[in-house]
């Protein structure tokens, strides 16, 4: 199951915790994998620990005219593509009162607007192939709102809006659009956590722990899948149970 | 009829899977030959790259019909 040879997929985000954890996973399934994120040093060793079959291509998805030449460059790295993972993602927390439109503006255009461009650009090739996989990291936030936060979860529920309307457009052609919610994951993101402030957010996952980059990469893997083929605009929690929706 | 109306036709039917004899002058993609919105989009890509000729979207949509194709095929590599 979940066989990916002979398939190339785009992973942003790759130099960070969730988004190394899904290239190692699609790239176990047999996927070419390239991989993109600001940091070039974990990605050359991402690189390095994937072997073949991996190509190191930075971007900033910020900077418009790198975005712009990225699917390119991934599809001549690998001769297609054919799996798109959106999994950058920033944050400037801070409350609506004291937000800046520039930490509004940076983080819309990283984790939302760089998914609509980068969708966008490789639609014509999966259409073409009648197969490609759309799977965007969202974040329970999006769902649930998170103080602090308004900048990042509008962009993560603005994810989901964008996908459902996606899938709706190109479901007939054998591409799918889906998002995956994680929780609580164990990322650098998480560590800065301190311990009172982790003891309060386990206090709300059923399951008592934290997730780990390894559960959204399998929920990745398979949304990815040709099995999950029938799965499109859907969005996938996974977060040991802290909302249930 | 024309080197390009033949490149045209064929595409139109590649793409559709209609009979060649349905793709007249003006046939309407959408309501004569079945293409939905998606179909429309696609067969303006594979014009762009039999051609190699840029499409844009407001030119897009005012190629209906197999006519329509052929002329702004036509006006554009002139």
């Amino acid at each position: 199951m979940f066989d990916l040879t002979g398939k190339s997929a785009l992973v942003t985000g790759a130099s960070g915790g969730i988004g190394a954890e899904i290239a190692r996973a699609l790239h176990a399934a047999g996927a070419d994998v390239a991989l993109t994120g600001t940091r070039q040093e974990p990605l050359d060793a991402l690189a390095r620990e994937l072997g073949s079959k991996a190509h190191v291509l930075p971007c900033d998805l910020s900077d418009d005219a790198a975005l712009k030449a990225l699917p390119g460059e991934a599809a001549g790295a690998m001769g297609g593509l054919d799996i798109l993972v959106n999994n950058a993602g920033i944050t400037r927390d801070g409350l609506l009162m004291r937000m800046s439109d520039e930490d509004w503006d940076r983080v819309l255009d990283v984790n939302l607007t760089a998914v609509m461009k980068l969708s966008r650009a490789v639609m014509r090739g999966m259409m073409k192939a009648r197969w490609g996989r759309i799977v965007n990291i969202s974040s329970i936030v999006g769902t649930t709102g998170n103080g602090g936060q308004t900048n990042y979860a509008a962009a993560k529920a603005g994810m989901v809006g964008f996908s459902k309307s996606l899938a709706a457009e190109v479901a007939s052609r054998g591409i799918t659009v889906n998002c995956i919610a994680p929780g609580f994951i164990e990322t650098a993101m998480t560590d800065k956590l301190t311990e009172a402030q982790r003891e309060a957010t386990l206090v709300r996952v059923p399951a008592g722990k934290l997730g780990t980059p390894g559960d959204i990469a399998a929920a990745a893997l398979y949304l990815a899948s040709s099995e999950a083929g029938y799965v499109t605009g859907a969005t996938l929690h996974v977060n040991g149970g802290m909302a249930m929706i | 009829m024309s080197d390009i109306a033949d490149r045209v036709k064929k595409i139109v039917v590649e793409h559709l899977g209609v009979e060649e004899e349905k793709v007249t002058e003006n046939a309407s993609f959408i309501d004569d030959l079945g293409a939905d919105s998606l179909d429309t989009v696609e067969l303006v890509m594979a014009f762009e790259e039999e051609f190699g000729i840029e499409i844009p979207d407001d030119a897009a949509e005012t190629i209906q019909t197999f006519g329509d194709a052929v002329k702004f095929i036509k006006e554009a590599q002139a």
